[in-house]
């Protein structure tokens, strides 16, 4: 268990190979986290999350400057998707954050591929929270893919949820509006130099006042500029509000696991236990071949093989 | 939910070199082959390549290098891949690489070089030999 205790020192050559197991679906990296556990819920965790093209990666860039200046060691995951044909990803999130290279003991970035889950975020990214964050950094900042509406899995995963916005791309509330503006404990106009602003403000405001009054929480609206690093100061100021909202009100520890976060787990074990230990890729086939000449209906496969397997 | 070994690449552009055009190719190409690719952007120094090298814990770094200053560059690349511990990575060389260097690359420790009379097929095959990783796409 050497790897653990390299890890709890914060070895940056450890922690980036057991976030590689993590993602290769390995059965050691499960039993490192089983011990690494124990060290974590420290990290503050941050989500940032917006349509393509928003600025995502250009703030968390400047995000990270607040963060360290302020003494505070931090660590980035930047999930892209893979391609659904090849299997393959392009992994760009890094072009947007070069000065932190020459930082590597302050600022440990991993680039994600989505790996076929949907949800904006890769299935393991909970885990590398853990490796993170038992590593000891201050704060983990999580940039999801693109969003669409559908893709909101970063809420059962950070405690602050931002969401990024630009001015002018079309009718930019209406491409964001289902799902995402309940998710969002932070909302940022980035590119707020560009034309429109002003629209995008009083739009956001207005669909933020619908439902306002069931919340406890009033979610802040910022406008940065972040490629001249404007209002990434007063961003940060509104993270460190909501911290201190959750922490005041004991919600932070509700969030650290959650009831989603579990049932997804347990997903994820019984695949892993049926599909790979019990049945295998040959069995699975067979069953297809079975389904496709209409021997038997899909249904049944199903429960069959659950029964087999004691569930 | 199976074990999945993916190919991870670095391809980067070290040095004073504003053109990446052929990284970027080659990045979609390694990527339409099942890897998945990291690209760091242009004029990164040789520190800045091997620390990302180190956090992503990529199986091969390669390197495009247009500006006719690779023998340095990639000196100073191998010398911090083997200061940080991270000589076990495939090392590959593209771009604008005269004959005559090819041999003298391979002696600093360069694993393969690829100039532009290469086919992509070599380089994927390559790649998936290389990495023990064959399947890669599967």
């Amino acid at each position: 268990m050497e790897l653990v205790e390299k890890i709890l020192n914060g070895d940056i050559a450890s922690a980036a190979r057991l976030i590689t197991m993590i993602e290769n679906n390995r059965e050691d990296a499960a039993r490192i986290i089983k011990k690494i556990f124990y060290h974590t819920g420290n990290a503050y965790i941050i989500g940032v999350t917006g349509s393509p093209g928003v600025g995502k990666s250009s703030l968390v860039s400047d995000m990270i400057n607040v963060f360290r200046k302020r003494g505070d060691t931090v660590g980035v995951i930047a999930v892209d998707s893979s391609s659904p044909f090849s299997g393959g990803a392009l992994l760009g999130d890094r072009i947007r954050m070069q000065d932190h290279e020459v930082d590597p003991e302050g600022v440990f970035m991993r680039s994600m591929a989505t790996r076929g889950n949907l949800g904006g975020l890769s299935s393991a990214t909970r885990d590398v929270c853990y490796v993170m964050d038992a590593m000891g950094r201050d704060v983990i900042i999580i940039e999801t893919v693109g969003v669409g509406q559908v893709e909101l899995d970063i809420v059962n995963m950070a405690y602050t949820s931002i969401v990024v916005i630009a001015p002018g791309m079309g009718d930019s509330i209406q491409a964001i509006k289902a799902g995402i503006m309940e998710i969002g404990d932070i909302f940022v106009i980035n590119k707020a130099d560009h034309e429109g602003v002003d629209a995008a403000l009083s739009d956001m405001e207005y669909m933020l006042h619908i439902g306002a009054d069931k919340k406890e929480w009033h979610p802040e609206i910022f406008k940065t500029v972040a490629t001249e690093n404007k209002g990434i100061v007063e961003l940060v100021e509104g993270i460190d509000k909501h911290r201190k909202y959750l922490e005041d009100n004991g919600l932070k520890s509700k969030k650290f696991y959650s009831m989603e976060q579990l049932i997804d787990l347990i997903k994820k074990r019984i695949e892993k236990r049926i599909l790979d230990n019990k049945l295998g890729k040959d069995n699975i086939k067979k069953h297809i071949n079975s389904i496709l000449k209409k021997e038997i209906d899909p249904y049944t496969v199903a429960d069959m093989i659950l029964d087999d397997a004691g569930l | 939910m199976t074990v999945d070994n993916k190919i991870r690449v670095l391809v980067s552009k070290i040095g004073l070199d504003g053109h990446d055009k052929g990284a970027m190719l080659i990045a979609s190409i390694l990527r339409d082959a099942g890897m998945e690719v990291i690209y760091t952007g242009l004029r990164r120094t040789p520190t800045q390549c091997v620390n990302t090298a180190l956090q992503e814990d990529v199986d091969v770094i390669g390197l495009s290098i247009l500006s006719g200053s690779h023998l340095t560059l990639v000196l100073k690349v191998i010398e911090l891949m083997k200061a940080k511990g991270v000589d076990d990575k495939k090392l590959i060389v593209g771009g604008v690489i005269p004959d005559e260097d090819i041999p003298k690359l391979k002696d600093m420790g360069v694993d393969a070089v690829f100039t532009q009379s290469s086919t992509y097929l070599e380089m994927i095959d390559y790649i998936k030999k290389a990495t023990g990783k064959e399947d890669a796409s599967t």
